[in-house]
């Protein structure tokens, strides 16, 4: 397969055969990082910059992981040490760094759009590690691939995102993605929770969690933001975990096998009980390994060698 | 460049397709203007006339256009337009008459600004009609001295840009504004229920992952300020309405009686939200675009006469704050150089409205909320003329705009109805 996009923005309007081929190049990438050197020349001479603006340690140390895993050059930029607290615009910042010939750009940012709105300003590949509460694109192949190593195939399967979905852009890419290979999409919440108008994406929703895990075969469980009870998008983390927690209690008297997901890092006791986080329900770990490999494999079908029919088989 | 407006006491129009839009009386015919004051609209032979002759055959002559609602930045931001530049953008789009938003910096809050800004305009063809604003500094608390300020020119009173959040003082604004039967315009947004949206909220802005502007922080804000009308008698109207609702609360109040009008922007007739997709932040305004539904409500309130204003929230702003990312761009889209090609394009090619009907929301409709003796080919006034061939078609090209300022969604687009003269303060201009 050619792959010919030259960004990854999000994974809206990704086609299955496109994922599944992101997942396929991941899982090779996987057995890389399981060899006793855990090291490819894959992207020997390409210069990525990490271009966080918004704090993150889980995903930017997964990106630069895989930057090295993969014999890149990399450069972290980060907001407290930038010229953005000069007032000098995004566009100007990233046409700078640009200036300094580098060949793609893995971008954080709290605005959504931001990288879409970069694309068009840099010649760079863009890869976004997370835009405002539009989309994590990264993160939902993650999901993806773990849930795929699970189950193989996903069509046919429920999946539930559980949680804080208006704000979160984990859930937006879970639900493109997992539509996009024949999942159904459950998002349950307090009705706070559920931005406007969520049906039109063609997913069932929930306002108990009980009805939720009924239906469901996998929980995907985001993170509650404390800083959303001053917002008055719900009242206490106590009741949020009295309603909506994930408990152990809760799955098995469903009676019936479910995977948990969660994105991290994990509100112990307010969205999800201490003790199941760490249960063999809960993927979480394996989510986090994914993580670099999906990256590696990202970075790689986004730098546009894998185009080049060149055969980067060493992978 | 623009051809210069020149002085000319006497001129006739001759061959004119002259469209009266109140009467809605269209006919053929020559007009005569007369030490600037519209002397007859009859077959007047070219020999002999001791004047400018202009040939305005296939043309629609009309009253001067009016657009209510524009920002000239003057005085604060005279980088991304001024007076001048903004009367200039004003005559390239057809309006011979401007209402500036007190939203500057200072903001029209004093009489002296009111005279500042009308002397700005005093030698050019364009009447600039200033807006007050309804509270000191827009800051919502104290009345501004709303009587100084009618005598100093202004014509209507509003806090434009943010909407005047107290009903206590919108009911003390309307009832101190109705001595002087002068209008308060409200930008009605429940700032409480819009908080930091950029859009509207909808399935589009959810899939986007953009905070959004709910229609109901504009809807309870219309229906707040009706009530107030309603209470004071005061004269109230409603600045760009977006909302089907809106609409319907509109609606209801004028079948009750309540002195209430409102306006509509082209971009509210025209695009929806779905256009924010691209993250592109000349589809950033407040009000936001707003649905299918919603436009169709506006078409239709067009159509019964809910909506008495067509008008363009001209927002001109630099190019380097729009091209930020779609959250930190500020809101707002330039407007006087389409307007009329959206309206013929949009509103009288596909039938929503007849050409007298749309031209009366540009003329004497607005003149009548604002007061002022333009908006009619009246014989006897001072002579107020636009004149447009409403078959040219032609490409939007922002890089030609007379505004400073290129901030608009229209770029490109195949719109109809160009400007061939104009005649006010008695100057002619000929495009």
């Amino acid at each position: 397969m050619q792959f010919s996009r030259k960004h990854l923005l999000g994974l809206e309007g990704f086609s299955k055969e496109e994922i599944l081929y992101i997942l396929d190049t991941a899982k090779s990438f996987r057995e890389v990082l399981s060899r006793p050197i855990p090291k490819v020349p894959t992207l020997r001479g390409k210069t990525i910059v990490n271009l966080f603006f918004e704090a993150s340690t889980r995903t930017r140390i997964s990106f630069e992981l895989a930057e090295k895993r993969l014999s890149a050059d990399s450069v972290n930029f980060a907001v407290s040490t930038s010229s953005v607290k000069k007032g000098e615009t995004l566009r100007d910042t990233a046409r700078n760094i640009e200036a300094m010939k580098i060949d793609m750009v893995v971008m954080r940012h709290s605005a959504a759009g931001a990288p879409h709105f970069l694309s068009q300003c840099v010649d760079a590949h863009i890869i976004n590690a997370g835009d405002g509460q539009h989309e994590h694109p990264t993160q939902g192949l993650l999901d993806l691939m773990t849930l795929q190593e699970k189950f193989g195939d996903l069509s046919g399967l429920n999946v539930v995102v559980v949680g804080d979905i208006a704000h979160s852009r984990v859930a937006r890419s879970n639900i493109y993605g997992l539509q996009a290979l024949g999942a159904k999409v459950g998002l349950c919440g307090p009705a706070t929770f559920i931005p406007y108008q969520a049906e039109h994406w063609g997913v069932e929703i929930f306002n108990k969690i009980d009805e939720a895990i009924e239906w469901a075969n996998v929980l995907n469980v985001l993170r509650i933001q404390l800083e959303r009870q001053q917002g008055g998008m719900f009242s206490t983390t106590r009741e949020y975990f009295n309603l909506f927690g994930i408990t152990r209690q809760r799955i098995e008297s469903a009676g019936k096998d479910i995977t948990i997901l969660h994105p991290g890092p994990i509100n112990r006791g307010v969205e999800i009980e201490s003790e199941l986080a760490d249960s063999d329900y809960a993927l979480i770990l394996q989510q986090v390994t994914n993580g670099v490999a999906i990256r590696m494999a990202v970075l790689y079908l986004f730098s546009g060698l894998s185009s080049d029919n060149s055969s980067e088989s060493d992978a | 460049m623009m051809n210069p407006a020149k002085k000319a006491a006497r001129v006739l129009f001759k061959n004119a397709t002259v469209v009266e839009p109140e009467s809605g009386k269209q006919r053929q015919s020559d007009v005569v203007v007369e030490e600037g004051r519209l002397k007859g609209i009859e077959q007047v032979a070219t020999d002999g006339f001791d004047g400018e002759v202009v040939d305005v055959a296939g043309m629609i002559l009309c009253p001067g256009l009016i657009d209510m609602h524009v920002h000239l930045r003057e005085p604060g931001r005279e980088d991304e337009e001024t007076v001048l530049t903004g009367c200039q953008a004003a005559m390239a789009g057809g309006f011979v008459s401007v209402c500036p938003m007190p939203n500057t910096d200072p903001a029209t809050d004093k009489a002296e600004i009111v005279t500042y800004l009308k002397k700005q305009a005093q030698d050019l063809l364009v009447d600039v009609f200033p807006i007050a604003a309804v509270t000191v500094g827009r800051s919502g608390e104290e009345l501004t001295e709303m009587g100084d300020l009618v005598k100093a020119g202004a014509v209507a009173f509003s806090d434009d840009g943010d909407p005047v959040a107290s009903a206590d003082r919108m009911r003390r604004a309307l009832e101190y504004a109705s001595m002087f039967d002068v209008a308060i315009i409200n930008h009605c947004e429940d700032k409480s229920l819009s908080k930091y949206g950029v859009m509207n909220e909808s399935a589009v802005s959810t899939r986007l992952g953009l905070p959004g502007i709910p229609g109901i922080s504009e809807d309870v804000m219309v229906a707040r300020d009706i009530q107030v009308a309603r209470f004071t008698g005061g004269r109230l109207h409603i600045a760009h309405i977006s909302t089907a609702n809106s609409v319907a609360l509109v609606r209801e109040a004028k079948q009750q009686g309540v002195r209430v009008t409102c306006e509509v922007m082209p971009h509210h007739f025209v695009l929806t939200d779905e256009s924010v997709k691209t993250y592109d932040s000349n589809f950033k305004m407040n009000p936001p675009l707003r649905t299918a539904t919603d436009v169709e409500a506006m078409l239709a309130g067009l159509q019964d006469g809910t909506i008495d204003v067509i008008a363009t929230d001209h927002a001109p702003h630099a190019i380097e704050e729009k091209q930020v990312e779609f959250n930190a761009a500020p809101f707002g889209i330039v407007g006087l150089e389409t307007a009329l090609g959206l309206v013929l394009k949009h509103l009288i090619e596909p039938g929503v409205l007849s050409l007298p009907q749309a031209l009366a929301k540009m003329s004497n409709a607005p003149a009548d909320i604002l007061n002022v003796q333009r908006g009619r080919l009246k014989i006897g006034s001072e002579a107020s003329i636009t004149i447009f061939d409403p078959e040219a078609e032609w490409r939007v090209d922002k890089k030609k705009f007379m505004s400073k300022s290129k901030n608009t969604p229209f770029d490109g687009w195949q719109l109809r109805g160009r400007v061939k003269a104009l005649y006010n303060k008695g100057r002619l201009w000929i495009a």
